[in-house]
């Protein structure tokens, strides 16, 4: 049984639901500004699910009070990297939390093979199992 | 596109609705003289009134260029009125958050290759939904060094100003001749500056009543004889190098301020009352500098 059509990568919010459009991004910004969450712009190749760590597109932006300056940032980075994953990430601050409160991708490459799961037989009859991207086999920057 | 053509239209209504009036009238009362300035300002917001009235009844109407030059001396109010000015476009949703971010060519400017356009979009980025205010812009522009950033941080302006305009609205702010020189050496930013507005800088009479509401504001207040001597302080000092017009007043009323503090601290222990604490007097303003030809009490 297939559950996830097209293999999309179901990383971070809204990941099951169609591609959010600009209109729709630039509210959820909207969102985070106004706890003034620290917003920022990243990118990968390497979408395994442990792989919490994407190359920063620019610094985290502060002090911002409107979307449309991450938005501008948004387009640079799908404009220098239009088969990447691309993220928005919001980090907030506050004591206690100092954490990323939103994440979601913006683009994602046109075609994504999805992963593969491994099974390694270890001792006994234990099982370990490993997944891996079809796209990960080739170089940085090759990739999709 | 076929606009009705006789649906009565209430410019008075749109004006009310908008918080716009607040402005304008907080403009008239809390800024003294200025006449060219504030007629300047209710042009623009008018015009930015009929814009709004057309577009709800389908008419032609293009978002009005709205980057702006304030040229004047040093103390004239250019910061202020932008800061009026940001909340007025915010009052008629020409921007979207009505903030002012305030910058000199040092925040726009980067000190090595690479380093302008990152720092330039970033205080473009901040300014975003807002109001960019560069101070003294002409030193963006130096053509004696033909290696150096500026024209870079110029290109990066230009192309937001173009391209955003919906996002945000630049004010260039400086000394009315070295404006002139900057537009006309750089043509494609003079012809994305729509409006010249240009301060004049203030009478004997206008800067006496800033000082009258400076001091109100502060809860100060000068007797009869400290009004003369600063009737006479600001003629002294307006012939001076280095007059900043309010700016300078300001200053100087600290540093009476200053004295009329340590004037009580001298005859600590003597009786006295809340008004004591109010009033300036003529001495402490007799004191400065100024009334002693040839000493340097400047700025």
């Amino acid at each position: 049984m297939m559950t996830n059509q097209g293999n999309r990568v179901t990383q971070g919010q809204f990941s099951f639901l169609p591609d959010l459009t600009d209109a729709q991004i630039v509210k959820q910004i909207e969102y985070a500004l106004k706890r003034n969450w620290a917003v920022s712009v990243e990118y990968t190749d390497d979408p395994h699910p442990r792989n919490t760590y994407w190359e920063m597109y620019g610094n985290p932006m502060f002090d911002l009070k409107d979307p449309a300056g991450i938005l501008m940032e948004i387009n640079g980075c799908r404009q220098t990297f239009p088969n990447h994953y691309v993220r928005v990430m919001a980090f907030d601050s506050t004591r206690g939390w100092e954490t990323p409160r939103m994440s979601f991708i913006v683009n994602r490459p046109k075609n994504e093979p999805g992963f593969s799961l491994e099974r390694a037989e270890a001792d006994g009859r234990s099982i370990r199992y490993t997944t891996r991207s079809y796209a990960s086999g080739r170089p940085e920057g090759e990739r999709y | 596109m076929s606009a009705p053509e006789n649906l009565p239209l209430d410019l008075e209504a749109l004006y009310r609705d908008s918080n716009v009036r607040d402005a304008l009238e907080a403009l008239d009362r809390e800024l003294v003289g200025l006449v060219p300035v504030k007629t300047r300002v209710r042009e623009i917001a008018a015009l930015l009134l009929v814009e709004k009235l057309r577009r709800s009844v389908g008419l032609q109407a293009e978002a009005p260029p709205l980057h702006m030059s304030f040229t004047g001396n040093p103390g004239t109010g250019k910061t202020t009125v932008a800061m009026r000015m940001a909340s007025i476009l915010h009052g008629l949703g020409y921007v979207r958050k009505g903030h002012l971010v305030a910058v000199t060519r040092d925040d726009l400017v980067g000190q090595y290759i690479g380093h302008t356009a990152p720092k330039t979009k970033e205080v473009l980025k901040r300014a975003m939904g807002g109001v960019l205010f560069i101070d003294e812009a002409y030193y963006l522009y130096r053509p004696e060094n033909e290696r150096d950033y500026g024209q870079e941080a110029i290109e990066i302006l230009l192309q937001v100003m173009e391209n955003q305009r919906d996002d945000l609205v630049v004010i260039f702010a400086g000394y009315k001749d070295r404006m002139e020189r900057f537009f006309s050496s750089n043509p494609g930013m003079a012809s994305r500056v729509a409006h010249h507005v240009d301060f004049p800088d203030y009478a004997e009479e206008e800067l006496f009543e800033i000082a009258a509401l400076m001091l109100g504001r502060m809860q100060y207040a000068l007797d009869e004889s400290a009004a003369q001597a600063l009737r006479e302080y600001i003629a002294l000092r307006r012939a001076r190098p280095h007059f900043a017009n309010a700016r300078s007043i300001r200053n100087a009323l600290d540093r009476a301020r200053l004295r009329q503090a340590n004037r009580l601290f001298e005859r600590r222990g003597a009786a006295l009352v809340p008004s004591d604490l109010m009033t300036i007097e003529a001495d402490d303003i007799r004191a400065s500098r100024v009334f002693r030809a040839g000493a340097g009490e400047t700025r």
